[in-house]
């Protein structure tokens, strides 16, 4: 929605909440989640800006609160009801308000690093007592004190506030990087952000004992939501980008490369030389990025082809420079990528452009690019491409897409698609999880839309939990061909029941769709099911707005439609005495 | 400013703030008055006001508010 769309006018989102709230409630397709928030100050408006920019991001929260202060006490001392919620995130609203055993100038040292070890200790316990819920933990890091006693050398001394705080957001980083599924949300960045002397207004903290200004509610709900987000998934894939006055100055196909502005000649230059930077790293990270040019091909090259540009030719997977309508472009790239126009954020510094595209592919995000010196902030803070972890598969994704680039080019010169697929040379890994690849598994279950039967998505405890219990079979696939290494790009978790298998999740990523990887998953299945004493196999296809390709996947591989109502098909296969593998195109390897 | 127009614009951000366009304010109107107006929503109205008039209350300013009229006295004696 508009109004929610970085860079929101914070007031004008505090006023108009319960009117947002009630247009976005009216959102097709919305996915619900538990969250539970306990907190060390008022949480009041903060809960309900949190739910605007959620609903925002197509996810409708239902909250569970604690009471006014008590972190510590809901979550140590829970009297069952925390747990009770099951929620799927866990919201630690803390601030510098909450750091109970600041040093002061009497301390010696060796006291002032016991306090330390004192407070850390008090929040340890509470998040090892969370680890009980199974469920990300989310929690705020400590923004300066607004004073210094010492002036400066509160930065340095042990004795200093400013030194404990900030001691404390170094601990808790460690803390995070060995305990995954705990993760920081970054207040102190925020309050520098926003500036310390407004972020933390002293007269509301007395007043309200809110631990920001109001103003900045809007901002640290924003906030929330885009790193909340990307642990379910619902993050952006994908740039398209304008070039010409967007990533350079000036009209390359009018002044030729050398007479672009980039690079360090000219202040001008120089910001848009940083945005490819900046371009460029999100792009190291798995970020897609694209050309939405209007311009003759050579020329649009040309401009990368500069010695000095950060950007080159090869970084960009679609290159779509030619002089039609730019919504064709970025549909293009979207079937090249197989990936869906709602994945896209589109640059381009013409609003005749962008109101094209915001008009006719109205899932594609689209901010109000202005000056090329306020690019990069503007991708950067509005938390399109929030990651929650770096897993191996995001910094090797381009690599892949350009290697499925190549195979559709192999396609082509095969007659037929059985050759074709035998020439690619496959090998599927298809195993029961395990520890290593738990995290990707849990990334992939949550970001899968097209290819996944139930849309249910998992956390990490859960996706553990399927993988330690013998009440389920769980399998992933890893497929690998002369081109490259695709990573794991499916997985099956099935419940056993009596002599039934229940397929609860069946997902497969885009990359490798008509690969036949689908069967070679199905006969691994059959072969578990089999050792199982399973003699019927149950399946079911939720339908949501995106996974209409797999609607009657089930039937296309054995299996007959038992029922069908609006919210699901139910599909049932008897599993044969003698079963015939269907994969006859890849090696496999369990 | 006249008090009928002050009376007017404190009304369109009640009714903005409320997403409820038949809320009429007289200077007795109070928390009573509107169901949703509670502690949490009398800070959103304060900043909603500061905002449109360019005022910051102070501690002592907020307090012992009453109903709108006292409402209107405080943002009239800032203005003023």
């Amino acid at each position: 929605m508009e109004m929610l769309q970085y860079p929101f006018d914070g007031a004008q989102v505090l006023q108009k909440k319960r009117a947002l709230k009630k247009q976005l409630l009216q959102t097709p397709g919305l996915i619900d989640k538990k969250i539970a928030i306990v907190g060390g100050s008022t949480v009041g408006e903060i809960k309900n800006m949190l739910e605007l920019f959620l609903l925002n991001l197509g996810i409708r929260p239902t909250f569970w609160q604690g009471e006014y202060a008590l972190f510590y006490q809901n979550v140590v001392f829970d009297d069952g009801s925390l747990a009770a919620f099951a929620p799927d995130i866990l919201y630690i609203h803390t601030s510098n308000h909450n750091l109970r055993l600041w040093p002061n100038p009497a301390d010696t040292p060796t006291e002032a690093a016991e306090k330390l070890n004192d407070e850390f200790a008090y929040f340890e316990a509470v998040w090892q007592a969370a680890e009980k819920l199974g469920c990300p933990v989310v929690q705020n890091n400590f923004e300066d004190p607004l004073w210094r006693n010492f002036g400066n050398l509160d930065a340095s001394d042990m004795r200093g506030r400013v030194h404990h705080a900030r001691a404390m957001n170094t601990r808790m980083a460690e803390y995070a990087s060995s305990h995954p599924g705990f993760y920081i949300h970054d207040l102190a960045y925020l309050a520098a952000l926003h500036g310390l002397d407004a972020w933390c207004d002293i007269s509301t903290w007395y007043a309200y004992k809110y631990c920001c200004a109001v103003e900045f509610i809007p901002a640290l709900g924003h906030s929330l939501a885009s790193q909340m987000g990307s642990l379910f998934g619902r993050t952006k894939k994908a740039l398209a980008l304008d070039l010409d006055n967007t990533l350079w100055g000036g009209v390359v196909g009018e002044v030729g490369p050398e007479g672009i502005e980039l690079g360090s000649e000219t202040p001008t230059g120089m910001a848009y030389a940083e945005l490819q930077q900046y371009l460029k790293m999100l792009a190291q990270r798995g970020v897609l990025l694209n050309v939405a040019s209007k311009n003759e091909e050579a020329a649009a090259e040309s401009g990368f082809a500069r010695a000095d540009s950060p950007l080159k030719r090869e970084d960009f997977l679609c290159f779509e420079a030619n002089w039609g309508p730019k919504t064709h472009s970025i549909a293009q790239m979207a079937t090249t990528l197989n990936i869906l126009p709602d994945s896209f954020v589109f640059m381009d510094d013409n609003p005749a452009e962008r109101e094209l595209v915001m008009q006719e592919l109205p899932e594609v995000t689209v901010p109000p690019v202005a000056v090329p010196e306020q690019s990069i902030a503007l991708l950067d803070r509005a938390g399109y491409f929030e990651v929650s972890g770096l897993s191996a598969d995001d910094i090797k994704r381009g690599e892949m897409y350009k290697q499925n680039a190549q195979r559709t080019q192999l396609e082509h010169s095969f007659g037929n698609y059985e050759d074709y697929l035998k020439s690619l040379e496959m090998t599927a890994e298809i195993v029961p999880f395990n520890p290593q690849q738990l995290e990707r598994v849990t990334q992939l279950i949550n970001k899968t839309n097209q290819f996944n039967l139930t849309t249910r998505r998992y956390t990490n405890t859960e996706t553990e939990h399927c993988m330690q219990s013998d009440a389920f079979i769980t399998l992933s696939g890893k497929l690998v061909d002369k081109f490259g290494d695709n990573g794991i790009t499916s997985a099956i978790i099935g419940s056993i029941q009596g002599q039934t298998l229940n397929i609860d999740l069946w997902i497969m990523s885009c990359r490798v769709f008509k690969r036949h990887l689908e069967y070679a998953m199905f006969d691994a299945l059959v072969q578990a099911a089999k050792q199982r004493g399973i003699t019927t196999i149950t399946g079911r296809w939720l339908p949501t707005a995106k996974n209409l390709l797999v609607k009657d996947f089930y039937a296309t591989i054995g299996f007959t439609l038992v029922s069908e109502t609006e919210q699901e098909r139910v599909f049932s296969y008897n599993v044969p005495a003698s079963y015939q593998p269907k994969n006859t195109v890849m090696k496999v390897e369990g | 400013m006249n008090p009928e127009q002050l009376l007017q614009e404190v009304q369109e951000i009640f009714r903005d703030n409320f997403d409820d366009e038949t809320i009429v304010l007289t200077r007795q109107t109070n928390a009573e008055d509107i169901e949703d107006w509670d502690s949490l929503e009398q800070i959103n109205l304060l900043t909603a006001i500061e905002k449109k008039y360019g005022l910051k209350f102070n501690l002592a300013d907020v307090r012992g508010l009453q109903d709108v009229g006292d409402l209107l006295d405080l943002v009239v004696r800032l203005t003023a």
